[in-house]
C-alpha cells in the first residue's frame, strides 16, 4: 500500500511523531499488542481499581496538605483565627492543623477529602480481598499476588495510623499512647521498643517528626511499588474470568483495553474522584479542633479510631485482665495477646491461606475460571466466619457508644462481645454453609426441573402445580456459571419499545435500526470467518 | 467506522485490525457499531444524554470557580461555614456528573464488543528450562564456585559484615536504654519523684505559668481533682511549670470521699491518706489512657478508652474490664505553714501500662 492512499491520523507514516518515537524506542508492535490485551468484564473485577484510584487522590491531597502542615512537636500558644483555642497551649503540628483547616483557602476541604480517601482506600481493599477470597482468585498461579494484596492491607494500616496521628490532637494523641502501651506490653523487648520508637518515655518531642517520614515517605514509597508489582503481576498472568459461554481455562472473554476497558476505568477514577469530592465538602471528619490539642492527662469519652484500626481497639476491651509472670520477675501484660498476637496470627493466616487451602484440598492445578461463592461452602464458611469475628471486635470497639446510646450497661456489653466472639463466628459458618448448599441445589433443581413460571394449574384430580420451563429436554450439568432463576432471564417477557419519556420510536424506524444492528454484527462475524 | 469506510476501502483497515488482533492472539467475535443507520431518533436521544450530563457537568465546574473564588472562607465569616460543603458540591459534583457522562458514552457510542484471548501461562517448554538451566550451571562451574568453597565461603561472611553494619547502625542510633536515663525517666519513676525538696499538689488554671496549690478545703465530698507536681524551685521557671502538663507519667487524681467511707488501704500504704483525701494516678494500668470518669454513686473509676473500672474503696483495684493492676497511690500529707497538700513521695508503684521487666507489682 503506498503512503498516499493513507488518510490523515494515520500512525507511524513518515513526518508524524509516533515515527519518531517509533524510531528511537520501537513502539509500534509492542503498542499493539499491550492496546488489544482483553480484559474479561465483570463488575466485581474494578473492586481493586477504587483502592488504586483512591491511593491516587491521597498522593495528590497529601502532597497539598504537606505544603502547609509541620510535624513539629515544639509547643506553641494558639493565636489564630479560631477563637475557642485562641491562648492554649498546643504543638506545632496541630496549631498547622487548625490553620490549615481555617485559614487556608479549601484547606479543610482537601484536608477531609484526604481523610475519606484513606478510609475509602482500605475499605476497598478489603471488599476486593473479600470477592478475591469467595472467588478463589489466589489459586495456583495467583498466590504471590494475595501475598502482596495482604501485605498492602497491612501497610494501609500503618500509613493511615500514622496519618491520623500526625495532627496531635486529643484523639490521635490518644491512640500514640496506646500504641506506646501496646509496644511496651511485647516481652523482653518491650520497654526497649517503645524507648526506640519515642526517643524516651511517652511523649518525648521526636515521635511526630519520624512518625511524619514514615508517612509521606517510607510507607507510601513501600505501598506504591507494591502497587506497581501487583498491576504488573495481573498484567502479566492476564486476569481471571467466570465461567460462562466459550470461557475456558485457556482464554479470556471480555473487551480489548482500548477503548471500551479504558474508559470504563477511566470513568470509574473520575467517579471516585467525584464521590471522595462530594463527601470531603459535605461531610466532616475527624474536626480535630473540636477535640483539642494532645494532653497526656485529658481524654473524651467515645474515643474510637478509625475503622481499619477499631478491631483491635474492640480486641483490647473485651481481652480479661489474664497476666502472665514468670518466675516472679517477668510479665506478660495481657494486652499482648489481643494487641500483638491476635493481628499478626490473622494476617499471617490470611496471608498463607492459598496453601493452606491447598494443604486440605490437594488441589494442585493452575486455575483462571473463578468459582462461584456458592460452589465452595466451606471456603465461603470460613470468609463469614472471620468477618464475624472482626465485626464483633469492631462493634465491641464502640462498646460504650452502644451502651450510651441504648442505655445498656456497660458491662453487659464487654461480655456480650467475649460471648459473642466465642460462638457468633461457627454460627456464621454453619448459616453460610447451608446458605451455599441451598444455592446449588436451587441451581441444580433449575437445571434438571427448568425455570419455575409462576403459572399454577390445577389438574383433573384437583391438585394444584406449578409449571416449569425445562431449559432442555434433558436435565442440564451445572457447569459453574450464573443460572438463570427467572422466566424474564430467558427473555420470555419481551423487551420494552425504545423511546423517549413521553412518545415511543416509530415502529418502522426501531425496526430498521435492529435490522442494521444485526446485519452490521453478522457482516463482522462473516468476515472474520472468512479469513 | 460508518465515517472511515465512506473515506477508504473498509475491508482493508478491518483486514488490518485482524490481522493484527491475531498476530497477538485475539479474536473479536463480536464487533458491531451501535450506529449503523444514521440519524435515527434514537441516537439523537443518546446524543442528547450524553450531552446533558456533560452541560450539567460543566454548570457545576463553573459553580465550583465561583464559589472557591467568591464564597467567603475566612472563620468567621458570615457563611464561612458553608464554603467547604459547597466546594464538594459543585468540584465533586462535577467530576461525578463527568463520569455519568463518560459511562453513559461508553454504553451508548462504544462498538458493542467480545473479544477472546489465547493464554499462555503454561510452564516454560522444555528447550527454555534445559538451556536456561544449563546457562545457570555452567557459570556457576566456570566461575568455579563448587572448587573455590573457601574463598566464596569467606566473600559471604566479609560481605556479611557491611549488611549487618548497616542494619546497626540503621537501628543502633534509635536505640535509648530505657535503664540508664535520668531517674526521672525511667519506667520506675515519674514527675513525682523526691530529691529532697517538697513537691506540692497543683491544679491546672488554663495558664501553664501560674502555680495554684491545693488544699483540704478547696475540694467537696465525693469530688475529684487532677493534680500535677509543682516545687518551688520552678517557680521563675516558665518551661519548667509548663512542662509538667506535657509529661506523659505525672497527671493524679486527688480524691475526697464522702464522710463515713472507708478505704481499704494497701499493705504499707495505710498512712498514704489525708483523711478522706487519696490521691492515685490517673493514667490507666492498661494502656495509659487518662481514667477521666469517676461514678460517684459507686465510688469507681472508669477509663474510658478500655472500660477498665478501678474501685476506689479497694485503693483502686482493677474490678472490671482489661487492666490487671491497681492504680499506683501517690502518698500526701498536708504541708503545716501553707496548708497545701504535697507529695510525700513518688507513686507507689510505677505509673501506666505494664511490661516486661514489672514481675508481681
Amino acid at each position: 500500500m503506498k503512503p498516499s492512499m493513507r488518510p490523515r491520523g494515520e500512525l507511524f507514516t513518515e513526518g508524524t511523531a509516533s515515527r519518531a518515537l517509533d524510531e528511537r524506542f520501537h513502539l509500534a508492535a509492542g503498542l499493539r499488542r499491550q492496546l488489544s490485551k482483553v480484559f474479561p468484564t465483570h463488575w466485581s473485577f474494578l473492586l481493586g481499581e477504587i483502592a488504586l484510584y483512591s491511593f491516587v487522590v491521597l498522593l495528590l491531597t497529601g502532597t497539598y496538605l504537606a505544603f502547609f502542615f509541620d510535624p513539629s512537636l515544639q509547643q506553641v500558644t494558639y493565636d489564630g483565627t479560631f477563637a475557642t483555642l485562641r491562648g492554649m497551649r498546643m504543638s506545632r503540628a496541630f496549631e498547622t492543623t487548625v490553620d490549615l483547616s481555617f485559614d487556608v483557602r479549601g484547606g479543610l476541604f482537601v484536608r477531609q477529602i484526604h481523610h475519606w480517601a484513606a478510609l475509602l482506600f482500605m475499605a476497598a481493599i478489603l471488599v476486593h480481598m473479600a470477592r478475591i477470597f469467595l472467588t478463589g482468585a489466589f489459586r495456583k498461579p495467583r498466590e504471590m499476588n494475595w501475598v502482596i494484596g495482604v501485605t498492602l492491607f497491612t501497610l494501609g494500616m500503618a500509613e493511615g495510623f500514622a496519618g491520623y496521628s500526625l495532627p496531635d490532637d486529643l484523639l490521635s494523641g490518644t491512640g500514640l499512647r496506646i500504641m506506646s502501651g501496646i509496644a511496651q506490653s511485647i516481652p523482653v523487648i518491650g520497654t526497649w521498643l517503645n524507648w526506640l520508637i519515642f526517643g524516651g518515655e511517652f511523649p518525648g518531642d521526636i515521635l511526630n517528626s519520624r512518625l511524619y517520614i514514615a508517612h509521606v515517605l517510607l510507607i507510601p514509597g513501600i505501598i506504591l511499588a507494591l502497587i506497581a508489582v501487583h498491576l504488573a503481576v495481573v498484567w502479566y498472568q492476564k486476569h481471571t474470568q467466570f465461567p460462562g459461554v466459550s470461557r475456558t481455562e485457556r482464554n479470556v472473554v471480555g473487551v480489548r483495553i482500548v477503548p471500551t476497558f479504558a474508559l470504563h476505568s477511566g470513568a470509574l477514577f473520575t467517579g471516585v474522584v467525584g464521590v471522595l469530592g462530594l463527601m470531603g465538602g459535605i461531610f466532616q471528619i475527624n474536626p480535630v479542633w473540636n477535640y483539642g490539642p494532645y494532653r497526656p492527662d485529658q481524654v473524651s469519652a467515645g474515643s474510637q479510631p478509625d475503622w481499619y484500626i477499631g478491631w483491635l481497639d474492640g480486641s483490647a476491651r473485651l481481652m480479661p485482665d489474664w497476666p502472665i509472670v514468670l518466675f516472679g520477675q517477668w510479665r506478660i501484660p495481657p494486652v499482648f495477646w489481643p494487641t500483638v498476637v491476635l493481628p499478626i496470627t490473622l494476617i499471617t493466616t490470611a496471608a498463607l491461606f492459598p496453601w493452606i487451602e491447598r494443604w486440605f484440598t490437594k488441589d494442585k492445578a493452575r486455575h483462571n475460571l473463578l468459582q462461584r461463592p456458592r460452589d465452595v461452602p466451606v471456603r465461603s464458611g470460613l470468609g463469614a466466619m472471620a468477618v464475624t469475628f472482626v465485626l464483633v471486635l469492631l462493634i465491641s470497639g464502640g462498646n460504650d457508644v452502644i451502651a450510651h446510646v441504648f442505655d445498656i450497661s456497660l458491662n453487659a456489653t464487654i461480655w456480650a462481645g467475649r460471648i459473642g466472639l466465642l460462638i457468633l463466628p461457627p454460627i456464621a459458618y454453619t448459616a453460610v454453609y447451608r446458605l451455599c448448599v441451598g444455592l446449588q441445589r436451587r441451581d441444580r433443581d433449575v437445571l434438571e426441573e427448568g425455570i419455575e413460571t409462576g403459572v399454577i394449574r390445577r389438574t383433573p384430580e384437583g391438585d394444584f402445580i406449578d409449571l416449569e420451563q425445562p431449559l432442555a429436554d434433558h436435565p442440564l450439568p451445572y457447569q459453574g456459571a450464573k443460572v438463570p432463576r427467572r422466566a424474564n432471564a430467558l427473555g420470555l417477557a419481551g423487551k420494552p419499545r425504545p423511546g423517549s419519556t413521553l412518545r415511543p420510536d416509530p415502529p418502522e424506524e426501531v425496526d430498521q435500526l435492529a435490522a442494521a444492528r444485526a446485519e452490521e454484527a453478522a457482516r463482522w462475524t462473516r468476515r472474520s470467518s472468512s479469513t | 467506522m460508518t465515517l472511515d469506510r465512506r473515506d477508504l476501502d473498509g475491508r482493508t483497515r478491518d483486514d488490518l485490525l485482524r490481522a493484527g488482533l491475531e498476530a497477538d492472539g485475539v479474536h473479536l467475535v463480536r464487533y458491531a457499531d451501535r450506529w449503523p443507520l444514521p440519524g435515527t431518533r434514537a441516537e439523537r436521544r443518546a446524543v442528547r444524554g450524553v450531552v446533558t450530563w456533560l452541560g450539567l457537568a460543566a454548570l457545576f465546574g463553573i459553580g465550583f470557580f465561583v464559589v472557591y473564588l467568591a464564597w467567603p472562607y475566612r472563620y468567621p465569616a458570615d457563611g464561612y461555614e458553608l464554603y467547604t460543603p459547597l466546594l464538594g458540591i459543585t468540584g465533586g459534583g462535577c467530576v461525578l456528573l463527568l463520569a455519568v457522562a463518560v459511562i453513559r458514552y461508553s454504553q451508548r457510542f462504544l462498538p458493542e464488543e467480545v473479544a477472546v484471548q489465547e493464554r499462555h501461562d503454561d510452564p516454560s517448554g522444555e528447550f527454555d528450562r534445559t538451556t536456561t538451566s544449563a546457562l545457570v550451571t555452567d557459570t556457576v562451574r566456570r566461575a568455579g564456585l563448587p572448587r573455590r568453597r573457601l574463598v566464596i565461603g569467606m566473600a559471604g561472611g566479609v560481605v556479611a559484615i557491611p549488611v549487618l553494619g548497616t542494619l546497626l547502625a540503621a537501628v543502633g542510633g534509635l536505640i535509648r536504654d530505657p535503664w540508664r536515663q535520668p531517674p526521672a525517666d525511667t519506667v520506675w519513676h515519674s514527675g513525682w519523684y523526691t530529691t529532697g525538696e517538697r513537691v506540692f499538689l497543683r491544679r491546672d488554671v488554663g495558664d501553664p505559668h501560674k502555680v495554684e496549690l491545693v488544699r483540704p478545703a478547696d475540694l467537696d465530698a465525693g469530688a475529684i481533682e487532677t493534680v500535677y507536681p509543682f516545687r518551688e524551685s520552678d517557680r521563675g521557671d516558665p518551661e519548667k511549670l509548663a512542662a509538667v502538663f506535657d509529661r506523659g507519667d505525672t497527671p493524679a487524681i486527688l480524691i475526697r470521699l464522702r464522710p463515713g467511707q472507708k478505704v481499704d488501704a494497701k499493705p504499707g500504704q495505710d498512712h498514704d491518706n489525708v483523711g478522706e483525701y487519696y490521691a492515685f494516678s490517673k493514667l490507666c494500668t492498661h494502656l495509659g489512657c487518662p481514667v477521666s470518669m469517676f461514678e460517684q454513686q459507686t465510688d469507681r473509676l472508669v477509663c474510658p478508652c478500655h472500660q477498665s473500672q478501678f474501685d476506689v474503696l479497694q485503693s483502686c483495684t482493677p474490678i472490671f474490664g482489661p487492666a490487671a493492676r491497681p492504680l499506683p497511690q501517690l502518698p500526701i500529707a498536708v504541708d503545716e505553714t501553707t496548708g497545701s497538700f504535697y507529695a510525700t513521695g513518688d507513686f507507689r508503684q510505677p505509673v501506666g501500662p505494664e511490661f516486661w521487666e514489672l514481675g508481681w507489682q
